[in-house]
C-alpha cells in the first residue's frame, strides 16, 4: 500500500483549521464523566488531511468508475437524482423526534414507498424499519416465529433452507432460535421436491427461498413448494436478494409467499457496499400483518400521516432501531421508484435479464462452460471454470484477480458452493452492450493468457495498489486493530 | 484425480471413517473435499462426550472460500477431537487422511459403519458429481 495511515502522518502540535472542533460548543458533561487524557487523534495539517483523503478516494473502485458485475449483489447505478432529492434541506434538517404535524412531507414519502413496495411485491403490508438486509431477514423470520407462537403452535422449530441458499438464511434462522434443515437441489437447478416432502412436518416453521435462486434460474416448482409447505402448516419466506430479476413482472405475493425482505440497496438502487447504511424493508401477507416491526406510517381518515407505535400494534415483534430505519436511504429508494414508475420497473427486470442472458450466451459461444446451459438465466448466471482448472490449473481466484488488471471488479467467486470454480456474474440493467462485449473479451483474453503463461495469472493483479493478498494468512492471523508504535510524550 | 484410500469407509457428504482395532472410529474429510474447499483457515470440532446422531452436523471447516458443515457418519459418542487443528488447520489440507483427522468416536452400532460406502462406491459418487 503506497498510502500511509493518517495516524502515521501525525506530528504533535499540527492542526487542520477546517477540521478543528468549534471552541464555543457548550460542555455540560459532569466533570466526573469527562475524559482526562486527550483522545488519540491524528495531528495533521489541513493540506495533509486533504491530500490523504484525496489520494485514498483515487484508490476507490466503484460503480461510478467501472463495471461491477458482482453476482447476487445487484451493483447497479445509483441515479444522481435520488441523491439530490434526498438531500433537500427539508429532509436533511428534519429531526427524527419532530412531532407528526411538522413531519407530514417525509411521512408522506415513506407512506407512499410502503404502498409502492406493497404493490410491486403483492403483499398486504410493508414496514420500512429494518436497517439492512440481515435485519430484514431477522424481522421476517421473527414474524414467522411470532405467528406460530400466537397460535400456540410451539413445536415448530425448524426452518427449511435449500443448499443453494445465501449463507444469511441459515444464520438468520439460528439467530431467531430455529434449527436449520437443508434440502438438496436437483441437476436442473430446481429444489428436490421429494426431499422437501420428506423434510416437512409438524416441526416445520417455514422455508426460506430466493426465487430466482442463487443458481441464476427461476424455481419452476414454486407453486408445488408453496402447497407442500403450507399444507404442512409452515410459512414461506422470500429472500429479496434477486428481486431485480422479476421486478414488476412476478410478485412474491402471487407465488404465495407469506413474508419477504427487500434489499433496497440492491433492487431500489440506494448506495451499496462499504457497510451501509442499508435498508431491508419487509412485506407480509395478511396473516402476518399484526407482527410487522415498528414503526411504520399510517394515514388517518383526515389524510394526515403518523408513525404507528406499540399502542396501535400490540402484537408487533417490536422495534429494530431507535427511530424509523435509515430514512435517508428510504427517501432515495422512494425517488428511484417514482422516477421509474410501473413501466420503468418492468423495464428494469427486462433489461437486467436481457443483459445477463446476452452475456451468458456470448461467453458460451466463446467456449466458457455455463453451470446450467439448458436453462434461460435470470438476472445473473454461473460460469464454471472446472475445465480450465483441470487443463491449465487456472482457478476462479486467478481469473478474479486478473480481471482487476483489466479494470473490472471481479464477479462473485466460489458461490454458490454447489458449483466448482464458479463465477457468479450479474451485469445489471444499467450496462450497455459495449461494456458487456468488452467484459466478455477480457475473460477470453485472460483464458488465452493462461494458456501461454500461467505464472502471469497466478501473480495477478499486477497493476493494483496491492498485489495478490495472502488471504489464508489474513484469515488465520486476523489483525485488524492499528496500534501506535510509540505513544508521544504528553498525550 | 483425488486420493481415495481403499481401506476406509465413506459418506457421500465427503467424510471418511477409519475403524481401529479396538472399534474406535476416526473421522475426517476426504482429499476431494479438502481440495474443493481450498486452504482451510479454521476448524471447529465436537467436544469429547458429545452424543451424535447419524448425519448430525457436528463440525465446521472454514476455508478462504466457504464454511462447510461436517456430518457424523454414524450415531455414537465423541471420544476425542483433534486438538492440533486449532493451531494448524492446514493439516487438513496437507494430510486429510492422516494428521488432519477431525474426531474419534465410538459408534452406538458398529454394524452401521459397514453400511457406509466403500472406496469404489465413493469414487462413483465423485464421478457422478
Amino acid at each position: 500500500m503506497t498510502e500511509k495511515l493518517i495516524f502515521e502522518l501525525s506530528r504533535p502540535g499540527r492542526r487542520a483549521a477546517a477540521q478543528a472542533p468549534l471552541s464555543h460548543v457548550a460542555v455540560d458533561v459532569p466533570a466526573a464523566l469527562r475524559r482526562r487524557t486527550a483522545p488519540a487523534l491524528p495531528e495533521v495539517s489541513e493540506l495533509q488531511a486533504v491530500r490523504h483523503y484525496t489520494r485514498l478516494s483515487r484508490l476507490n473502485f466503484g460503480i461510478d468508475t467501472n463495471f461491477y458485475p458482482l453476482g447476487s449483489c445487484t451493483m447497479k447505478y445509483n441515479p444522481r437524482a435520488c441523491n439530490q432529492l434526498a438531500m433537500l434541506p427539508g429532509f436533511l434538517g428534519h429531526h427524527p423526534l419532530a412531532p407528526a404535524r411538522c413531519s407530514q412531507g417525509v411521512l408522506a414519502c415513506l407512506y407512499e414507498l410502503q404502498d409502492i413496495l406493497m404493490h410491486v411485491t403483492g403483499m398486504a403490508g410493508v414496514s420500512l424499519a429494518p436497517m439492512a438486509g440481515a435485519q430484514g431477514e431477522f424481522a421476517g423470520v421473527k414474524m414467522v416465529a411470532a405467528y406460530h407462537a400466537a397460535r400456540g403452535d410451539t413445536a415448530r422449530d425448524e426452518i427449511i433452507v435449500p443448499d443453494a441458499a445465501h449463507g444469511t438464511n441459515p444464520a438468520t434462522a439460528s439467530m431467531v432460535g430455529l434449527k436449520v434443515r437443508e434440502i438438496p437441489t436437483d441437476a436442473a437447478g430446481d429444489i428436490d421436491l421429494d426431499a422437501l416432502r420428506a423434510a416437512v412436518g409438524p416441526r416445520t416453521a417455514g422455508i426460506m427461498l430466493t426465487n430466482p435462486s442463487t443458481l441464476g434460474v427461476f424455481e419452476r416448482h414454486i407453486a408445488d413448494i408453496a402447497k407442500i409447505v403450507h399444507d404442512a402448516g409452515g410459512l414461506l419466506y422470500y429472500d429479496g436478494a434477486n428481486l431485480n430479476a422479476i421486478l414488476g413482472r412476478v410478485r412474491p405475493g402471487d407465488m404465495d409467499f407469506d413474508v419477504l425482505h427487500m434489499n433496497l440497496h440492491k433492487t431500489f438502487s440506494t448506495p451499496h457496499g462499504g457497510g451501509g447504511p442499508g435498508a431491508g424493508a419487509v412485506g407480509v401477507s395478511k396473516r402476518l400483518l399484526p407482527y410487522l416491526p415498528l414503526p411504520f406510517v399510517a394515514q388517518d381518515a383526515g389524510g394526515s400521516f403518523r408513525m404507528l407505535d406499540e399502542s396501535d400494534r400490540p402484537h408487533s415483534i417490536g422495534r429494530l432501531s431507535a427511530f424509523a430505519g435509515n430514512v435517508g436511504v428510504l427517501l432515495r429508494a422512494y425517488v428511484y421508484s417514482r422516477l421509474l414508475g410501473r413501466d420503468g420497473m418492468r423495464r428494469v427486470s427486462e433489461f437486467a435479464t436481457l443483459n445477463a442472458n446476452y452475456l451468458a450466451a456470448r461467453l458460451a459461444q466463446r467456449g466458457f462452460e455455463l453451470a446450467f446451459p439448458k436453462r434461460r438465466c435470470s438476472h445473473e448466471f454461473i460460469v464454471t471454470l472446472k475445465k480450465q482448472k483441470e487443463e491449465l490449473g487456472l482457478t476462479a481466484t486467478d481469473v478474479a484477480k486478473r480481471l482487476l488488471d483489466y479494470g473490472y471488479y471481479a464477479p462473485t467467486i466460489y458461490f454458490p458452493l454447489l458449483i466448482p470454480e464458479c463465477l457468479l456474474i450479474e451485469p445489471t440493467e444499467t450496462e450497455d452492450k459495449d461494456t458487456l462485449d468488452a467484459f466478455a473479451d477480457a475473460l477470453c483474453s485472460i483464458w488465452d493468457e493462461a494458456k501461454a503463461d500461467m505464472a502471469k495469472l497466478h501473480g495477478a493483479p499486477w497493476t493494483q495498489p496491492v498485489r495478490r493478498l495472502d488471504d489464508v494468512r489474513a484469515a488465520r492471523h486476523l489483525d485488524i486493530a492499528w496500534k501506535p508504535a510509540v505513544v508521544e510524550a504528553g498525550v | 484425480m483425488s486420493n481415495v484410500p481403499a481401506d476406509l469407509k465413506y459418506v457421500k457428504s465427503h467424510e471418511w471413517v477409519r475403524k481401529l482395532a479396538d472399534g474406535t472410529l476416526v473421522i475426517g474429510v476426504t482429499d476431494h473435499a479438502q481440495d474443493a474447499l481450498g486452504d482451510v483457515v479454521f476448524v471447529e470440532t465436537p467436544a469429547a462426550g458429545r452424543k451424535l446422531a447419524a448425519e448430525e452436523s457436528c463440525a465446521v471447516v472454514e476455508s478462504v472460500k466457504a464454511a462447510s458443515d461436517i456430518y457424523a457418519p454414524v450415531a455414537g459418542t465423541v471420544l476425542e477431537a483433534n486438538a492440533a487443528l486449532a493451531d494448524k488447520p492446514e493439516l487438513l489440507n496437507d494430510a486429510p487422511y492422516g494428521e488432519g483427522w477431525l474426531w474419534k468416536m465410538r459408534a452406538d452400532d458398529i454394524a452401521a459403519v459397514d453400511r457406509l460406502l466403500d472406496a469404489a462406491g465413493y469414487e462413483a459418487v465423485l464421478a457422478a458429481g
